[in-house]
């Protein structure tokens, strides 16, 4: 293909990605998820939907849950992005814990997304109750249905977090 | 070639014959290969003891287990680990698993004869044997190895926890250091397998084996293999079932910066970039032109016409007993009801993708592969290759729940048509995504089925005659599983339904659509439970006599769905004095060799309900991984109960009318009820798990609102009006 055809602009945009400063060229519409994915390698963040309806693609901008698939690159220049991988608090360790003695997973591809919304909920919400839970984790959908075991492991990171 | 690409068709139906039929082959021991091990640990090779093709015991003290089945969250890899942990006599926590290279020779499933594949719940069920076997050989070759290094009788040698003991010289030595000595001495013919009640690991709860990896973002899907060289390409699919390509326009398309080719292929046009986003842009920007002429142009209200006009007449006889017309004559009470189940999307979490590699002499694979075996003729048979040359690594998979496992391998298929098509990119790895809307909108759902139930009561208040037709498409038909006649598929759970009646008939038509289609999570009992025991509910009240009574009256033959029903009811309080608008439902239900119920508790408030509560009992054999199975069992319950609230693929003029999660909606956080699971005590050899907790939830669901309102619910998903 005739590359000097291609006329589309690509933008260089520099932000913190697990503590260190990332900048990247790239079309300023990309979601930040292919940036993360495609671009830096990292593949805990996951593509579910692309209209952030199920939140596998779920970080934490500036420590606030967000949904990467829809939020262009341009947006995110000079703040702070946290990915999976890129956790490692005592909240975050403490719900890792949880979810694997409580066995939470089963094909495991929501699980990034859905412990990134948790941590964020445990973060402002040291006892979130029920309805809590359901508010903030409902934006995280779960194909394997997990539900009951991520409600009961949030309670016990809770719980265990209060505890420490 | 052509010969030897003959034989593999002819052994892959024979096998796909054997799946159907239920005909267990007997198990096998194969060997290991030298090959598996330096695919995941080059330049190691030396220090480990394969003991067999499932078993590798390393000088370190791990043992690595390879799994012949896809790990898609149903536990499978936890479930082998334990199997041979138990007879190998290893350290639990210094196992782990591998996916097993594709090659039927060695790694088939049993249940399905010379294929390898995963399915029907079968995993667990035809490793039981053949791992434990596994295990206890390469513990006995362990045991000899010692008994040589230790000039001592082998009688006198024991095992405990990855160690080996000579308690009477008091010399012990760990499997690590005996892989050397291991290695020269050759399997035993037979091996002793351990007593039920001596087991240490099966019945345990246990940490699932890919539990940490797969909540730190480690674990390797599909979608996250980074390979050098590696381009991303996006497909453009027809719009209309049955439609071809015309011609396209691409020069928007091709002014994104990234894009390296656009071409067309027999399903769409081609993307090619350097990553997702550019190719996902330039397709969004290809103007395409159909040939609609050949494609499906229907609505569902269309099908819904024909369908029932079907179901005015005879169909195949799928089971016939007693004297129909006179039983019809003995009934003093009769119940008809018409039945709709509609189209469903599997939509697991991770879309379909694969990484392909086309060169001269291999075609090499990377994806959540369910139906290695199949996957492996398709890909031959598209590149001239012979199977053995089409290398499949099998990743995990984010979910399938049928979608993976297709005979027509038509995700797999596709890739190969654009690794073969392509010019500026050939020879390297292509990954091949799938949006959400090209999974949603991409057919393979569960078929759209109607059935039409005619039943009666005797003035003994049993049934006299059940009298079921249905009205759907073939799952097996022009598939390498399909061996004429009655498509088993469509009518299990009925056509051997399990309560006396003095007679029995079940029609079947299978019409054609093209609507491609696909087994879901149970398969044909996703429709013919609910039909079954929504009936069966409605007998019970007809006849006034207590639902769950009148269940056990009628399973005079059937003593395990008996006591899974007793158990159920017995958790649930059966019979308690419930508050208005609160309702309870039961279903009992056999798949996939296992036996479920399920007591459903409703709250109904005007048109809007909600599920408060599941107590299920399943009797599936003996447990292996007991909290995996009631993990499974919340997920099927999660599973079920999103079709049965949301669960519905529409057509109109042909065009899928859901795309995405805003109007294809699985259950979210706040719907899923509080789930309590018993799993019955067994000596049985382990049955299926994975699916058989789906089939009972819708119905006794449609009871328990029946219970709640009087409303009879015959059409899915429930809506109350």
């Amino acid at each position: 293909m005739n590359t000097s055809a291609q006329t589309s602009t690509t933008v260089q945009v520099t932000f913190e990605l697990n503590e260190k400063s990332v900048t990247v060229d790239v079309d300023p519409s990309t979601p930040l998820l292919w940036v993360i994915r495609d671009h830096l390698n990292l593949t805990g963040t996951k593509f579910g939907c692309g209209m952030a309806q199920c939140g596998v693609c779920t970080v934490h901008i500036d420590g606030v849950a967000t949904r990467t698939c829809v939020t262009p690159i341009g947006s995110v220049a000079g703040r702070k992005v946290q990915t999976i991988e890129g956790i490692h608090d005592k909240v975050a360790q403490t719900v890792q814990k949880v979810w694997v003695e409580e066995n939470v997973v089963q094909c495991g591809y929501c699980q990034s997304g859905q412990i990134m919304s948790a941590v964020a909920l445990l973060r402002s919400n040291q006892k979130p109750t029920d309805s809590d839970i359901d508010k903030a984790m409902g934006g995280n959908l779960c194909r394997c249905a997990t539900y009951a075991r991520i409600r009961h492991a949030i309670h016990v990171a809770a719980e265990r977090i209060l505890k420490a | 070639m052509a010969i030897e690409k003959d034989i593999s068709r002819r052994e892959f139906i024979k096998s796909s014959t054997a799946l159907t039929t239920g005909l267990v082959v007997s198990f096998y021991l194969p060997r290991a290969d030298a090959k598996i091990v330096d695919r995941f640990e080059p330049g190691n090779a030396q220090d480990k003891f394969e003991a067999n093709a499932f078993v590798i015991v390393k000088g370190d003290d791990t043992v690595v287990v390879l799994s012949k089945h896809l790990e898609m969250g149903q536990g499978v890899y936890t479930g082998l680990a334990t199997i041979v942990t138990e007879e190998l006599d290893c350290d639990w926590s210094k196992v782990t698993v591998e996916a097993a290279p594709a090659d039927a020779s060695r790694y088939n499933n049993l249940a399905f004869g010379p294929a390898q594949g995963t399915g029907g719940s079968t995993s667990i069920a035809n490793s039981w044997h053949q791992l434990r076997e596994a295990g206890a050989t390469a513990r006995a070759m362990l045991m000899m190895a010692a008994a040589k290094e230790w000039s001592a009788p082998l009688a006198d040698i024991v095992t405990s926890n990855g160690q080996v003991f000579h308690h009477k010289s008091g010399r012990s030595l760990s499997y690590g250091q005996l892989v050397e000595a291991a290695k020269k001495t050759t399997a035993p013919k037979s091996v002793k397998l351990k007593s039920n009640q001596d087991f240490k690991h099966v019945g345990q709860n246990v940490i699932r084996k890919d539990g940490a990896e797969k909540v730190n973002g480690k674990a390797m899907y599909g979608m996250d293999l980074n390979l050098k060289d590696k381009v991303y390409a996006l497909v453009l699919r027809a719009p209309l079932f049955g439609a071809t390509l015309k011609t396209f326009d691409d020069v928007e398309a091709k002014k994104i910066k990234g894009v390296r080719e656009i071409f067309r292929i027999p399903q769409g046009v081609v993307v090619i970039a350097d990553h997702f986003w550019p190719a996902k842009m330039a397709r969004d920007k290809i103007l395409a032109k159909w040939d609609d002429e050949e494609a499906l142009h229907k609505s569902t209200a269309d099908i819904r016409e024909e369908y029932k006009e079907l179901l005015g007449k005879s169909g195949e006889i799928a089971a016939t007993h007693g004297a129909l017309a006179k039983s019809k004559e003995d009934a003093v009470q009769t119940v008809e009801a018409t039945y709709e189940f509609p189209f469903l999307a599997h939509a697991p979490m991770e879309t379909l993708n694969c990484v392909v590699q086309l060169e001269k002499e291999k075609c090499t694979l990377w994806t959540g592969d369910q139906f290695q075996t199949g996957d492996q003729m398709t890909v031959a048979k598209l590149t001239g290759l012979s199977p053995q040359k089409v290398i499949i690594n099998t990743l995990m998979a984010g979910g399938s729940f049928g979608r993976r496992a297709n005979s027509k391998s038509d995700y797999i298929a596709e890739a190969v048509e654009i690794a073969k098509a392509t010019k500026t990119n050939s020879g390297r790895p292509i990954h091949v995504i799938w949006t959400r809307e090209d999974d949603i909108r991409g057919g393979f759902y569960r078929p759209f089925f109607m059935h039409e139930v005619s039943a009666g009561l005797t003035a003994e208040n049993k049934i006299a005659y059940w009298d079921h037709r249905l009205v759907g498409q073939s799952i097996m038909a022009g598939t390498a599983f399909d061996k004429g006649g009655i498509d088993h598929t469509s009518v299990e759970g009925l056509s051997n339904l399990a309560y006396d009646t003095e007679s029995l008939q079940v029609e079947l038509q299978s019409p054609k659509l093209q609507v491609p289609i696909l087994w879901w999570r149970s398969v044909g009992h996703t429709h013919t439970a609910f039909s079954a025991e929504t009936m069966i509910d409605e007998l019970a009240h007809l006849a006034k006599i207590d639902p769950a009574q009148f269940r056990l009256i009628h399973l005079t033959k059937h003593p395990r769905r008996q006591e899974v029903l007793k158990q159920a009811t017995l958790m649930a309080n059966w019979g308690r004095k419930l508050p208005a608008g609160v309702g309870l439902g039961v279903a009992v239900h056999e798949s996939f060799k296992s036996f479920v119920s399920q007591v459903v508790q409703v709250k109904v408030s005007g048109k809007t309900f909600k599920v408060e509560k599941v107590w299920c009992a399943i009797d599936c054999g003996i447990a292996v991984n007991p909290d995996n199975i009631k993990s499974q069992v919340e997920g099927a319950i999660g599973f079920a109960l999103s079709a049965a609230l949301n669960g519905e693929i529409t057509l109109k003029d042909g065009h899928v009318e859901q795309s995405n999660f805003h109007d294809y909606r699985p259950i979210r956080i706040h719907d899923m009820p509080q789930v309590e699971v018993h799993i019955m005590a067994s000596e049985a050899d382990p049955t299926g798990v994975g699916e058989p907790g789906v089939p009972c939830l819708a119905p006794a669901l449609a009871n328990a609102i029946f219970a709640a309102t009087g409303k009879r619910l015959r059409k899915l998903p429930l809506t109350l009006t």
